[in-house]
């Protein structure tokens, strides 16, 4: 258990609420002061990215974590309720407890690069700053707090707040049909976590804590068969009722992936999101729901994770490649995007499907190459919406010349898309699929999602086609390339994806002992 | 007989101090014959004196008046939570304009406090002849309230209502009384419960119909469906303060009567077993109160999303308030229990702060329609973001009181094992989502209609009574010890075991 500490308060809290610190600091900034808001804000994201920097030069590889709470680091654990038992009611008892190991930390990674790109992609948001940011680094805390937390009510308030800040940046600072959008996102969600409270309440009554005999919502003590009784509501002998609160859990985390059929909000959203939010949603909201599973589903209820293999992988397939023809008909450049994100999300699921080391290390590491590589996207297509005001695919053409630079940014970030090799998405596709024909019983569904690998290449190649190449409609010739601010939230993000496409074992030994325990734990080998 | 009246006077001091500052303020309105605060600081006083007196009795158990009331840990959390909520509500009528601008001088002062004073006996009588005059007393001052704009047609038109749905009720009730007097030989709840578990239920329809027609006159109280037409037309209509009163006050005071009544007239000699019930066999109030509560939360829910005026919704999901509040009876255990009153606590302040910021908005508005508040946030911050706080808290978002309230109910039914009907639950607070997140997307998601961005300036009273509610609703969301203590603490009745 490796404990790291600033100023007496461990870093995983400073991670968190290091936002919340922004947020009273932006609220009470002078009127005068308030051009400096932005920079306040991006100084905040900047100093996550620093701590995950210090993070990653302390974890330690080689520790498992999962089930095992010595394998755990920058554990933090201090009592948060703790209400004596009365004779009909056993003793309540919340932990604030933080850690993180080989699933959780790629994604407390991503949080961190993400939400410090994210922060300078929102300079073009010019109405109400203030009321932007404190939203923003809001969303920031409850994305970061559902990464690291490992007790299930805390995970479930951090899960659920992040909705508050995210309904207000799609609804105030969003496209026309903003408010549409953002009832429709927070009503899906709010819908998908009743399942998960359902589900949290149900286990909690039926653990008993096999050192203190109490009811506990800590999740490592949850994964140990020993806690729950065979007897109780969630225990072995009700074989039903475990495969009802699974299947109840993948609801409430699908619909945040979001996996096919609940994954009508997502088009939506991200249109009318402004960039910065789109950005923030593609590269980290998603991963939520995938990590979600890892973490709960598939971790408290591995007998589930077997049983429903078939089906999820099934839905994963419809995913990839109803993704792809949807993002194949469109005509607007970022709903081609979103939909791009439902096939990718597919391969990560997938991978989460086969239950092997190989394909749920493809899982983890595509569900971070994806955050990476969408992010540049959405990018790209707010730089040509600040510029042209519309994102129309057919209303381009030729631009090739005309943005060299912008070109070139691209270029990468689809490729990448593609999963061409040399690129860290190849990487991840291709271990999802090695896990996918490993395990028999889904191999004829990995195979034909591969179809997605083509379907992809058809509307990345097309895409590029419609934009770049072909004569250069009149009206957009006083088109500006994109600009040096532009270049600071997209180059970074695609030499991460070129390096890890050439030494992908960086990425994948922080999570790879930590997937083998797990893989181990949900087959039942030790 | 005399020596037992004077003994019982000791443990009757929090309604005595009641009468008395009701009487002073008469007096004191009577003296200064124009609208002042000092009437309304008295009777605050007052109150809070009273409080003190039910402070001072915690941990008492007594029988007083010859079996008419008892002093028990349950009637003296209603008292705290009656007494809080008036004290509440006086305030919010000094800032209201509707209360400030009406013809009367200081009459809502006392009036309320005599409602406070039924309310107070409705928490602790155990006598049902008791239980009715202590409801009627509470019902009579209200319909007074309801009306007291009376140049106002609305007004008076839901005073009118509320008197003939209010005594169409209550007549029901005291028929069913009557009906149970009959069968019984008493009116003693403790006494009904003896008989009753002797004799065989089984088949016999009375009790099924007396407890039915009795729910008549509490659910009309707390306005369950289907005894809640008058809920809508009346929320309307009423002055806002009194609005507030009705929906939180008076229907807590329900609450407390209609436990007390159910849980100690119809169980089993033994009461309680491991936390559980023991319900008389052939008496099915648990179906009842189930059917009461789902019916509630259903149609409240979903009528309050086609509502546009933000008074009218606020009545439809009090409805549906009461029904989650009913969820917690009818698992019929201990822990049920505790979480009405966890969540009772939290729809106190939830509920007061809602109301509380619709006066301040149609102080200034003039109008509590939805789409008046367009753009509000951005004329209005700090109040609107009182407001989302409140609207978040009743729609059960996390790190709210709002959400530990729906958090034990819920525990409390998945623990026995009545998993459908926390589903049901759930669900809709999936949809009181929706109308209450629509108050927020007028407010902030919409642009002012004039395009005006006018701050619109408040005292500094007013938000320090906002702060009153709203730090509570916050802080007993992320800290909910002190709640959940206070609930196991006081589910403790006189006479049971």
């Amino acid at each position: 258990m490796i404990e790291f500490k600033l100023l007496g308060i461990g870093i995983l809290s400073w991670m968190t609420f290091l936002p919340v610190l922004g947020m009273i600091v932006l609220l009470f900034m002078p009127r005068s002061a308030e051009k400096y808001i932005k920079y306040v804000a991006v100084g905040f994201t900047a100093l996550l990215v620093v701590l995950a920097a210090v993070m990653l030069s302390v974890y330690d590889p080689s520790k498992a974590g999962v089930n095992t709470l010595s394998g755990f680091q920058f554990v933090e654990k201090l009592t948060w309720i703790d209400i004596p038992a009365y004779l009909w009611d056993g003793r309540i008892k919340i932990e604030y407890f933080l850690g993180v190991d080989g699933i959780s930390f790629p994604m407390v990674l991503l949080t961190a690069l993400i939400s410090f790109i994210g922060a300078i992609v929102s300079f073009s948001i010019k109405r109400n700053e203030k009321g932007y940011y404190v939203m923003y680094l809001f969303l920031v805390t409850g994305m970061m707090g559902a990464f690291v937390a490992l007790d299930f009510f805390l995970f479930f308030v951090f899960w659920e707040i992040m909705l508050l800040p995210m309904y207000f940046l799609i609804g105030i600072w969003g496209g026309e049909r903003r408010e549409y959008a953002a009832i429709k996102f927070f009503l899906y969600t709010f819908f998908g976590s009743a399942f998960i409270l359902l589900v949290m309440i149900g286990l909690y009554f039926s653990s008993k804590d096999p050192e203190t005999g109490l009811h506990t919502f800590n999740m490592i003590t949850l994964m140990d068969p020993r806690t729950i009784p065979a007897d109780s509501l969630l225990g072995a002998l009700n074989v039903t009722w475990r495969l009802i609160a699974f299947v109840s859990l993948f609801i409430g985390f699908a619909i945040k992936v979001p996996a096919f059929p609940f994954h009508t909000w997502l088009p939506d959203a991200h249109v009318e999101a402004p960039t910065a939010i789109s950005v923030i949603l593609a590269g980290v909201l998603l991963k939520m729901g995938t990590y979600g599973m890892l973490r709960i589903s598939w971790s408290i209820f591995p007998d589930g994770a077997r049983y429903f293999m078939v089906p999820i992988a099934i839905i994963a397939a419809i995913n990839v490649i109803y993704g792809a023809l949807c993002a194949m008909a469109q005509k607007d450049f970022k709903k081609l995007i979103a939909y791009s994100s439902i096939s990718h999300m597919g391969y990560v699921m997938l991978g989460m499907a086969s239950l092997t080391t190989i394909g749920i290390n493809g899982a983890i590491f595509q569900m971070f190459n994806h955050g990476t590589i969408t992010a540049v996207l959405f990018t790209s297509v707010g730089v040509i919406y600040d510029r042209a005001h519309t994102r129309g695919l057919n209303d381009f053409g030729g631009l090739a010349n005309k943005m060299p630079k912008y070109f070139a940014v691209l270029m990468v970030a689809f490729f990448a898309s593609i999963g061409l090799p040399g690129l860290s998405a190849f990487i991840s596709e291709t271990f999802v699929f090695l896990g996918g024909f490993k395990n028999e019983f889904i191999r004829t569904v990995a195979i034909i999602s591969t179809l997605g690998i083509i379907l992809n290449a058809a509307y990345i190649l097309w895409t590029i086609q419609r934009l770049f190449f072909g004569t250069l409609p009149e009206k957009w010739n006083e088109l500006t390339d994109i600009n040096p601010r532009e270049l600071i939230s997209t180059v970074p993000l695609l030499i991460i994806v070129i390096a890890l496409g050439i030494f992908p074992s960086y990425m994948l030994n922080l999570m790879t002992t930590s997937v083998n325990t797990l893989v181990n734990f949900i087959w039942g080998i030790n | 007989m005399l020596e037992q009246i004077i003994n019982s006077l000791n443990g009757f001091l929090p309604e005595t101090a009641l009468i008395v500052s009701m009487l002073v303020t008469i007096i004191l309105d009577l003296i200064i014959r124009k609208k002042s605060v000092v009437v309304t600081a008295v009777g605050i006083a007052g109150l809070l004196v009273s409080m003190y007196f039910a402070y001072l009795q915690i941990g008492a158990k007594a029988i007083l008046f010859s079996g008419m009331v008892v002093v028990d840990p349950f009637s003296v959390f209603f008292k705290m939570i009656l007494g809080l909520s008036t004290i509440f509500v006086l305030l919010f009528t000094t800032v209201s304009k509707e209360i400030q601008d009406s013809t009367h001088k200081n009459e809502h002062v006392y009036l309320m406090i005599a409602m406070a004073l039924g309310a107070f006996l409705m928490a602790s009588s155990v006598n049902m002849l008791m239980m009715y005059l202590s409801l009627e007393t509470v019902s009579l001052t209200s319909y007074v309230l309801a009306g007291y704009t009376k140049r106002v047609k609305r007004s008076s038109e839901s005073a009118m209502k509320y008197i003939i749905y209010g005594a169409a009720s209550s007549g029901i009730m005291i028929y069913a009384m009557s009906l149970l007097y009959g069968f019984t030989g008493t009116m003693n709840i403790y006494e009904t419960s003896i008989f009753l578990s002797k004799v065989n239920l089984t088949g016999n329809p009375l009790i099924v119909i007396s407890i039915i027609m009795i729910l008549a006159g509490f659910g009309y109280k707390i306005s369950s469906v289907p005894f809640h037409f008058w809920t809508p037309d009346v929320y309307e209509g009423a002055p806002i303060p009194v609005t507030a009163f009705l929906a939180v006050t008076s229907s807590a005071a329900g609450f407390s009567v209609l436990i007390r009544f159910i849980t100690n007239s119809f169980l089993a000699g033994a009461l309680v077993q491991n936390g559980n019930f023991v319900v008389i066999p052939g008496v099915n109030w648990k179906e009842i109160i189930i059917v009461l509560s789902v019916a509630s939360m259903i149609l409240g829910n979903f009528v309050a999303v086609w509502q546009t005026s933000v008074k009218r919704m606020l009545a439809y999901s009090s409805i549906a308030q009461g029904g989650y509040i009913l969820l917690g009876l009818s698992v019929a255990n201990q822990q049920g229990l505790a979480a009405m009153l966890i969540y009772l606590m939290a729809y106190l302040f939830m509920n007061l702060g809602a109301f509380y910021v619709l006066i301040l908005i149609a102080n200034k508005l003039d109008t509590d329609e939805l789409i008046g508040m367009k753009g509000l946030g951005y004329k209005a911050p700090a109040v609107c973001v009182g407001m989302g706080i409140f609207m978040f808290a009743l729609s059960g978002v996390p790190t709210t009181a709002g959400f530990v309230g729906k958090f034990y109910l819920f525990t409390a039914l998945i623990e026995s094992k009545l998993v459908w009907l926390a589903v049901v639950g759930l669900m809709n607070s999936v949809v009181s989502l929706f109308f209450y997140i629509k108050v927020l997307k007028y407010m902030f998601l919409m642009k002012p209609e004039d395009g005006s961005t006018q701050k619109l300036q408040f005292g500094a009273g007013a938000y320090v009574i906002m702060l009153l509610l709203a730090v509570p609703t916050m802080f007993f969301g992320i800290y909910f010890t002190p709640l959940v203590r206070i609930a196991e603490y006081s589910i403790s009745m006189f006479g049971f075991r």
